[in-house]
């Protein structure tokens, strides 16, 4: 098992470095001179090439991403532009609430969809599973910033029962993790019902139920547990789209997580903070894809022999 | 499984049934028939489709007039579905921006998914260090989550509907090179497509003529299931802000204006999402329609 892990992790530093290099490339990539595009319209050519020298925009690419990448891994991650402080200072208190917020979202989410899928699955083509199959292709198909908004229309401007925005208490959590979770759960709900039904037709399954296991048992020990490989694989591949679903519910409930602050970021051209964002995102997302694999072999000891 | 089982046993009764052959599309057509969320999810698209060219030709009153007498006014007789902060009319707005929303999304769909195939074809047929390398792309690509490359695209090239369509356009590639290449490497053993390259087909003849055809199944199922994906990342884009301006006239971008009056004019928010919503639902039901008939393993 330690043998597999540290073989995941090995193999993802060329994809992490490649990663690097072309977020770093982001900056360069902006059609004409960046450092007059971030400075704006009204800056004099004093003020741009005090950016440009700031940035180190005048230097040649490799020591500047070299410069670039040794900073990261102090913990410099360069200078806010439109806020005039360091970027890991920026990010630090926004970066508990965006985790908090997705751990929320997913923890509900997966609970949902497995147990909705699940009960599907065993009640295949009676009433709980068309009605539950209904209700997960229309959640997959919500764009979540209309469900948060007419979330808040509803318990928040016409019940008053939560707030409309903000983080002022633990209510202010519940509608934006509505929003975020809503698609995922549906999608889980799918995934579960098929791989359950696929596995529920197997002979083993045939057996254990010949042998007189409880039916309770046959599903969850037996079927649940081999389908649980699916399952894991579709919730990290979900991460990504909750990551991105963070940007979008954040400004919804102007929540000031890291999703909300790369939105703003984008509109002031504040390029150094959109880097690093971006960066931790993807890093993020990589980093649960290799949680996924790890655990698969954990519980598919086959998998760790491929 | 008895899925599969059920569909083919019920295959057989029609075939006993039917002494004549019928053709392929004739067989698909009648099974596809039977799925009526598909059929209304089919039937809602054509609508939408015809919407989208007549749309800005039959619009009750012109999308863009101003009317400061009903400023912000509620569904009514006389507004549909009421009016904007500038006394717009909702409906005309969003039939008038039906051609621009589908437009957007079909356009980055049908541009991402055309280059998708070419590189799983390329990647599929040639194997060996260039399939290597158009797969450690798509990795690297993947590596950005959901949406978020079509937003670091429009963050370097800026805001606008074109850009939106590039990058939605680009966050589809990866997927579609994929799903290509799988499908390649099932056909690519067959017999005729040795046959083709042993009677002097190019590599090229022999990839698009008759290694493609190969791959329709799952192209058309994905694809399908991928244009109510686009509108949703076209919309989320427009929303936050990275996509039409205030002037046009867009699903995402109107419902975007409108939140700002959430609490006095519900309905600015309402109906563009709606019918957003419903438009994605079409597609997903006829998607999922099209995977069942074509391809019962995909389930």
């Amino acid at each position: 098992m330690g043998k597999y892990t540290v073989k995941r992790i090995i193999n993802m530093i060329p994809l992490l470095f490649v990663i690097s290099i072309i977020i770093f490339l982001f900056i360069h990539l902006i059609p004409g001179d960046p450092a007059r595009q971030i400075a704006g319209p009204t800056a004099t050519i004093g003020e741009v090439d005090e950016i440009r020298n700031q940035l180190g925009l005048n230097q040649p690419l490799v020591p500047q991403y070299i410069k670039w990448i040794t900073g990261i891994f102090t913990g410099n991650f360069g200078v806010s532009y439109a806020n005039k402080t360091t970027v890991i200072a920026l990010l630090a208190p926004r970066l508990p609430i965006t985790i908090y917020l997705t751990i929320c979202s997913i923890t509900w989410s997966a609970i949902m969809g497995i147990i909705i899928g699940v009960l599907a699955a065993v009640n295949r083509g009676r009433a709980f599973d068309l009605i539950g199959m209904v209700i997960a292709i229309a959640g997959i198909s919500l764009p979540n910033f209309w469900l948060g908004l007419q979330l808040m229309q509803i318990f928040a401007v016409n019940l008053r029962i939560l707030p409309t925005g903000g983080l002022e208490s633990w209510k202010g959590y519940i509608l934006p993790s509505i929003a975020m979770g809503a698609g995922i759960m549906c999608i889980l709900a799918r995934v579960t019902r098929s791989s359950m039904i696929e596995n529920l037709g197997k002979d083993y399954i045939r057996t254990a139920r010949a042998k007189g296991l409880p039916e309770h048992r046959v599903i969850m020990r037996h079927a649940f547990k081999n389908s649980s490989i699916d399952v894991i694989t579709v919730t990290a591949l979900q991460i990504g789209a909750l990551i991105a679903g963070s940007v979008v519910v954040e400004s919804v409930f102007s929540i000031p997580g890291l999703g909300r602050l790369l939105v703003d970021s984008i509109g002031f051209r504040d390029y150094e903070v959109v880097q690093a964002l971006i960066l931790f995102f993807s890093l993020e997302y990589m980093v649960i894809n290799l949680l996924a694999d790890i655990l698969y072999g954990i519980i598919n000891p086959r998998v760790r022999y491929e | 499984m008895s899925d599969t089982t059920a569909n083919a046993a019920s295959a057989t009764r029609e075939a006993e049934e039917l002494p004549k052959a019928q053709s392929p599309v004739r067989q698909f057509v009648k099974k596809f028939l039977r799925r009526k969320t598909a059929v209304i999810g089919f039937l809602f698209i054509v609508f939408i489709l015809i919407l989208a060219v007549i749309g800005p030709n039959i619009t009750p009153y012109d999308p863009n007039a101003y009317d400061y007498s009903a400023i912000l006014a509620g569904p009514s007789a006389r507004h549909l579905w009421g009016t904007d902060e500038f006394g717009r009319d909702v409906f005309s707005r969003i039939l008038a921006g039906t051609q621009l929303s589908l437009g957007t999304a079909l356009t980055a769909s049908i541009i991402g998914t055309a280059a998708g195939v070419v590189f799983g074809l390329i990647a599929g047929f040639f194997g060996g260090i260039v399939d290597s390398l158009i797969m450690r792309v798509c990795d690297v690509m993947f590596a950005f989550p959901g949406i978020l490359l079509a937003i670091a695209i429009v963050a370097i090239i800026g805001p606008g509907i074109t850009n939106i369509m590039i990058g939605v356009a680009v966050f589809t590639v990866p997927s579609f090179a994929r799903i290509i290449r799988g499908a390649v490497l099932e056909v690519r053993g067959e017999l005729y497509v040795e046959v083709a390259q042993s009677i002097g087909c190019s590599s090229a003849r022999t990839m698009f003529v008759h290694i493609f055809p190969g791959t329709m199944q799952a192209l058309i199922v994905n694809f399908t299931m991928n244009i109510g994906g686009a509108i949703l990342s076209a919309s989320s884009l427009s929303f936050l802000g990275f996509g039409a301006s205030v002037t046009q006239a867009e699903w995402g971008a109107i419902l975007s204006q409108g939140r700002n009056y959430l609490a006095i004019a519900p309905h600015l928010v309402l109906f563009p999402g709606l019918v957003i919503f419903l438009t994605v639902l079409a597609f997903n039901l006829f998607g999922d329609g099209l995977r069942d008939t074509l391809d019962p393993r995909l389930n």
